[in-house]
């Protein structure tokens, strides 16, 4: 695949209103080529109509979309050839095999015969389908279906995808299978749009994530970055019993207790020297830590701040593992664990 | 490779798959010959002793209107199936992979037309199993075919300006049920003079009658003019409108 460098995808002042609904509110974006950038948002936010104006299928109100470095407006053709797409529901053949789902791709971009058997071929194998390969795609599972939907994406070689919502309603496993792909797909030097509701599927993936809310973005930035936007980090000591923690909690006043968990929260941002001046004041007092650990809001907590969904803000402080979305618990706590 | 060979490439693409659809699909084409030759049985058995029909065999007089009905049956599958192609998005992808618009649409009105040909075809010949005696000489039978496959066209473009406007698959299958319906409101079973006052008047007006007696005449070997130049300028109407709407939707509709 071509490595691009530079900027792969830009717009600005992106508009787009249905009557008198605004759907999208002015965007800005610009996105570097080779790299994850994430769109977060709840349903209706405007996700899937800035994929459909990037990708030349909705011509936009106002504004400027430069994809691939080509004119989303003036030069559709050049941009749908640098371009795949992979929607929010797999635009898949159900009544065709898989192969010949790949195969119909392969013909649509005039590829000679021989070709597109291989072509077909290699993304059965990778996309591990081959097995499924003759039969109807109606019988494919959810999670095959994506997979075959993201394969005939990928027959043309594109250097930007737009993925949208890709893992909506699968299942976990399915989920780590098509993240494991997105990340090959980076690897080989593809730029990839993702739209995803799923904060924790933005902070695996992304190396930028843009925050949408009712057609505007109202936070942008690295996900270490986004995190650092709402208060909560804090440092977490666990001691092995009431004493200890009572003795604790005497050296560092500002600390808050959890007798049932024997720990003490700290506030502070993780950095090196607060570290040092926490350890140096807990050994200047002979105070006994069982276990020291990072633990930074998540993107549930920037999510559910940003977009004043949470009931409130005060919530999301520092009870972060309690937010709503499902998710494995070591994503919670950076773990900078230091055992004393 | 050149536009427009590139297009003619899209298109024989497209028409395999419509044609892969209709192999793996058999209900559709089953439905749409069943329900007809059912009909054809009630009415020529059933009804058609009762109906005086200018003292013609029933049979020859009801075959064209069996024919009409067909195509009418014919093309809920297809109004159908190019909504299940806007709503999964595989359309989408089409459009994205810069594939011709018309090669898409042209692809799914070109399979209706061939499903409908050969669901008429096995009509016609239980038709004449049951006694149906076309009098029409060989350059008749080619106006027949003629007639058939410009109604079908037409009624093909229509099919697919509904699919592509309808929202979900019970929309598209409801949108076509006038076209099931208007053989009733024709003078495709019975003659209209015995129709009540309104009825009459829409069944005169309508264009199944012209299409549906320019049939009747070249079958029985006596075609006349003025219900033919009726019927072509019914069809070539509402092909172009259907195939303007289409094109309208499918270019809007993201």
């Amino acid at each position: 695949m071509a490595v691009m460098f530079g900027t792969a995808i830009a717009a600005s002042g992106l508009r787009k209103a249905y009557k008198d609904k605004t759907v999208l509110d002015g965007i800005d974006l610009d996105v570097p080529a080779g790299t994850v950038f994430s769109m977060l948002g709840p349903n209706g936010a405007g996700k899937t109509t800035t994929v459909n104006v990037l990708t030349t299928l909705l011509v936009p109100d106002a504004g400027k979309a430069v994809v691939a470095g080509h004119d989303v407006a003036s030069d559709t053709r050049a941009v749908r050839r640098a371009i795949g797409v992979t929607g929010q529901f797999a635009a898949v053949d159900d009544l065709l095999t898989g192969e010949e789902n790949l195969l119909m791709m392969a013909k649509l971009l005039h590829l000679p015969k021989a070709e597109g058997k291989q072509v077909a071929g290699r993304l059965l194998d990778r996309f591990d389908i081959a097995d499924a390969a003759g039969k109807p795609v109606a019988t494919y599972s959810g999670g095959m279906r994506r997979r075959l939907d993201l394969a005939m994406t990928l027959v043309s070689r594109p250097q930007i995808i737009f993925l949208d919502e890709p893992t909506t309603g699968l299942d976990p496993r399915s989920r780590l299978t098509l993240w494991a792909i997105v990340r090959e797909l980076v690897a080989d030097g593809v730029t990839i749009f993702l739209t995803t509701q799923y904060l924790e599927e933005a902070d695996k993936l992304a190396d930028r994530v843009a925050v949408l809310d009712h057609g505007r973005i109202v936070a942008e930035g690295t996900p270490a970055e986004l995190k650092r936007k709402v208060p909560g980090s804090h440092i977490r000591l666990r001691f092995r019993d009431q004493r200890e923690l009572h003795a604790g909690a005497a050296v560092l006043p500002g600390a808050t207790r959890d007798d049932d968990a024997l720990s003490l929260h700290v506030p502070g941002d993780g950095g090196m020297k607060t570290y040092r001046a926490l350890l140096a004041r807990l050994d200047e007092h002979a105070v006994d830590v069982e276990e020291m650990s990072l633990h930074t809001p998540d993107l549930d907590d920037v999510f559910l701040a940003l977009t004043g969904n949470a009931s409130d803000p005060a919530d999301t402080n520092g009870t972060s593992g309690t937010s709503g979305t499902s998710k494995t618990p070591d994503t919670n706590d950076t773990n900078t664990a230091v055992n004393a | 490779m050149s536009a427009m060979a590139a297009s003619v490439a899209d298109f024989s693409t497209m028409l395999q798959r419509n044609f892969r659809h209709t192999l793996r699909n058999p209900t559709a084409l089953f439905n749409a010959v069943l329900f007809p030759i059912v009909m054809m049985l009630m009415f020529v058995h059933v009804f058609g002793g009762s109906f005086d029909v200018g003292g013609v065999d029933y049979i020859d007089y009801a075959t064209p209107g069996v024919i009409m009905m067909t195509i009418g049956y014919g093309v809920s599958a297809t109004a159908v199936a190019v909504q299940s192609d806007m709503a999964t998005g595989i359309i989408n992808r089409f459009r994205v992979m810069d594939v011709s618009p018309s090669s898409v649409l042209i692809a799914h009105v070109i399979a209706s037309v061939l499903r409908s040909l050969a669901a008429i075809v096995l009509v016609v010949l239980i038709a004449l199993a049951m006694g149906f005696r076309p009098d029409a000489n060989p350059l008749q039978w080619l106006g027949v075919l003629g007639m058939i496959l410009l109604a079908l066209f037409a009624i093909g473009w229509l099919t697919v300006a509904l699919g592509l406007a309808a929202k979900t698959p019970e929309n598209a299958g409801f949108a076509v049920v006038p076209l099931m319906m208007l053989p009733f409101l024709s003078n495709a079973f019975v003659q209209t003079d015995n129709m009540g006052a309104g009825a009459r008047q829409f069944a005169e007006y309508q264009p199944f009658s012209p299409i549906t007696e320019t049939l009747r005449g070249l079958l029985a070997g006596d075609p006349s003019a003025s219900p033919a130049m009726q019927a072509v300028g019914w069809c070539v109407g509402l092909a172009l409108f259907g195939y303007l709407r289409a094109r309208a939707k499918f270019t809007n509709r993201a």
